[in-house]
């Protein structure tokens, strides 16, 4: 995209507290945040070829942590979210080391085993985690004394961080290391012949999508001020990775579009449809059918389509 | 194509005025209608609770002309999928985008306890349909008021019951393995064995188990009874099971305020009769409100209501009756809030009014299954009057026990 393009988008989402009510500005903190944890798993779905049922981990334990250091051991949240982000990245690592020894439908029954056992924790785990009542009375950070109680206030904090996550996870995918994720996506044995060692190019990308994914749960925990395990069970994974397939996987953008279409279906349009569970089955089926590999992709493929013949009608 | 600068003008233009046309200003004319908003289920394994909710809440706001205290009531109802984010976000969009004065529900502890601190800080008037025990105990909410019960409320008087009047001395008990089971046999157990009774066995399988059959396999069989904790459909789905196994008739059942309930009694056949139930409501209560509620509802929907029907109608009317002291006046929070706490009012369940918690002092019913004009009901044999949260207690004591659950009080009687 061009720079001028990127200058609307960033005027809009400045703009959006100034002009529309609080629930709006909410919503839209709440796409951010699913924006970020979408885009965490594009890092191993679309440019590592390792398709994740387990990314709800991350975020739930980041927000678990964080929320029981600060409300069983009064820690402050200058603290919690260091500890909270460091032990949750330490738990991908060491979770990247069993989900690893697969690829493909292993990895992905791996990594869905491992979550689902955080998720069985979380709920039995009563005297830590209070079990189905979840964890409450979490209160939001005020960093450099600027409460975040306000809806516009983490507003801005929700997208500042989203915007340096992604231009850092956009760096990430740019490098040098990102080009050899991508051979090992599409050419494992022949980057591996070429002296690549597969495995730990892998194993660091699940490290930093999982950091990416406690920074998700870190703003999650912060935006409800509550945690319960449903946050950690399938349904949480699910949707973030229908999003990024919808949205187009092993593209930028299309985390950002496939989550916003998610929680829009979830959160906006339940209202008037009773069944969106429904609506978001067909939506998702009609992206498949007509732009299989998502929008983004399925939309510049179209323009680009459209664009040459324009031009070819001109000459 | 290269974008000129006028080009981009029209664009930021035209995005500018795209957003102001998707996010419709809230400072729209308040008029004079009241905003009232419904947290209910409507989709998930809660969801025939959830219709219910809504069903009996129309009809009461429908047979008032939507007209209470002189002020139009416009309602909003939500769903919560009976997932504790979504209720957070579905209440937040209830309170930011639609306005709503006041709320009625949730169904579901998880979302009651979601929404807590957000009420709180928003200072919206709830009166609410989840039993969770601390919401009016230890942790209080000022804005918080329950006309249907805690978790333990009605199984306090089945225990009462089921030691003094059935003589009872050796039960077990058994109900879902989450925060209402647990709080639910912890209050039965606490009465019951301070009656005299023994708590041999207790069990807890997992909400959504499949099959009860290893669960009755390893039942105690020297109990003279057994209490049932359910939630949902498993009270029917366990009471088939006990039939299929043969063990009726080989130990006495009764059960708590969900366990039978209405919604699933229909579903049932002869192995439910004469199974005693403890609930602060039953279809055949005979009183003035009820007499003209439950055909009404019977006809509308075709089954009798059950507790969750009756928990949005008995809402209804001390929606109403807090709304007439304040002669409409809701804009006045903590008017209407005391108000509420106030109030005394005779709902379909009978007289309810509140104590200094918040929680409903009310009637509890033991009810036992009988068939009447080819239907199972749930007919009232006993009442308890005025039962309080903290039954005899005195609320001082109780509050400084730790909340009810799985370990406490302590099962000091049980035999493996």
């Amino acid at each position: 995209m061009r720079p001028a393009a990127w200058g609307v988008i960033a005027t809009v989402l400045a703009g959006i507290p100034l002009i529309a009510g609080d629930y709006y500005v909410n919503f839209t903190s709440q796409i951010f945040i699913a924006a970020i944890f979408a885009a965490s798993l594009n890092l191993l779905v679309g440019y590592g070829g390792l398709p994740s049922l387990g990314h709800a981990s991350y975020l739930g334990v980041a927000a678990y942590l964080s929320a029981w250091l600060y409300l069983k051991l009064g820690l402050a949240h200058w603290m919690t979210a260091p500890i909270a982000l460091a032990a949750t990245t330490l738990m991908a690592g060491l979770f990247g080391l069993i989900a690893l020894r697969a690829t493909g439908l292993g990895f992905l029954m791996l990594t869905l085993a491992l979550s689902q056992v955080l998720w069985g924790t979380a709920y039995r785990w009563v005297s830590v985690t209070e079990g189905d009542n979840g964890l409450r009375g979490m209160t939001r950070p005020a960093p450099f004394g600027v409460s975040l109680e306000n809806p516009a206030a983490f507003y801005y904090f929700a997208l500042a961080i989203t915007l340096l996550a992604l231009w850092l996870m956009a760096k990430f995918v740019g490098s040098a290391f990102g080009a050899t994720l991508r051979g090992t996506r599409d050419e494992a044995r022949r980057m591996s012949a070429l002296g690549h060692d597969v495995w730990l190019v892998r194993w660091i990308t699940f490290v930093y999508s999982g950091f990416w994914g406690a920074v998700s749960g870190l703003l999650f925990v912060y935006y409800h001020k509550y945690i319960h395990p449903a946050s950690l069970s399938l349904t949480s994974s699910a949707e973030a990775l229908i999003g990024v397939i919808a949205g187009g996987s092993g593209t930028l953008a299309g985390p950002l579009i496939g989550s916003a279409i998610v929680m829009i279906l979830k959160n906006y349009v339940s209202s008037y449809i009773e069944r969106w569970n429904m609506l978001l089955g067909f939506v998702f089926i009609g992206i498949v059918i007509f732009m299989p590999d998502g929008l983004v992709p399925g939309i510049r493929r179209f323009r680009t389509r459209w664009w040459a013949r324009w031009k070819a009608r001109r000459s | 194509m290269a974008i000129t600068r006028r080009k981009l003008i029209q664009a930021a233009g035209a995005g500018i005025g795209a957003s102001a046309l998707g996010f419709p200003a809230i400072l729209r004319a308040q008029g004079d209608a009241i905003r009232l908003g419904l947290l209910t289920v409507k989709t998930g394994p809660l969801a025939s609770g959830g219709l219910d909710m809504e069903r009996a809440l129309v009809m009461y706001l429908r047979e008032r002309g939507n007209t209470i205290a002189g002020r139009k009531i416009e309602l909003f109802v939500a769903d919560t999928a009976g997932v504790a984010a979504t209720a957070r976000t579905k209440t937040q969009e209830l309170v930011e985008k639609n306005r709503v004065q006041a709320l009625i529900g949730p169904l579901d502890a998880g979302s009651a306890l979601a929404i807590d601190d957000y009420i709180r800080a928003q200072q919206i008037p709830t009166m609410s349909v989840a039993a969770a025990e601390d919401m009016t105990q230890r942790k209080p909410n000022p804005w918080f008021v329950r006309a249907t019960s805690t978790s333990s409320q009605s199984a306090h008087g089945m225990a009462d019951y089921s030691a003094r009047t059935l003589k009872y001395q050796r039960m077990a008990v058994i109900a879902d393995d989450i925060p209402y089971g647990h709080e639910m046999v912890a209050g039965f157990q606490r009465v019951f064995e301070e009656a005299g009774g023994k708590i041999v066995q207790k069990l807890f399988p997992p909400l959504t188990v499949p099959d009860y059959g290893t669960y009755l396999a390893q039942m105690n069989q020297k109990i003279d009874g057994i209490f049932l904790g359910f939630a949902g459909s498993n009270g029917f789905r366990w009471l088939r099971q006990f039939n299929e196994y043969g063990l009726k008739g080989k130990t006495n059942v009764v059960g708590g305020m969900t366990a039978l309930d209405e919604a699933v009694l229909r579903n049932m056949g002869d192995e439910a009769l004469g199974i005693l139930t403890a609930c602060w409501y039953s279809a055949e209560i005979d009183n003035p409100v009820n007499r003209k509620f439950s055909p009404a509802f019977r006809a509308e929907a075709k089954y009798d209501p059950g507790f969750y029907a009756a928990a949005t109608y008995v809402n209804g009317a001390v929606f109403q009756a807090a709304m007439e002291a304040v002669k409409g006046k809701i804009e006045d929070k903590s008017g209407f809030m005391n108000a509420l706490r106030a109030l005394k009012v005779d709902t379909c369940r009978g007289p309810v009014a509140f104590d200094t918690y918040g929680n409903v002092v009310g009637n509890v019913y033991i009810r036992k299954v009988e068939r009447k004009e080819g239907r199972l009901v749930n007919s009232v044999i006993h009442t308890y009057p005025n039962v309080s949260q903290f039954w005899t207690y005195k609320p001082e004591e109780f509050l400084k026990n730790p909340v009810y659950s799985r370990d406490w009080p302590p099962a000091k009687n049980l035999e493996s």
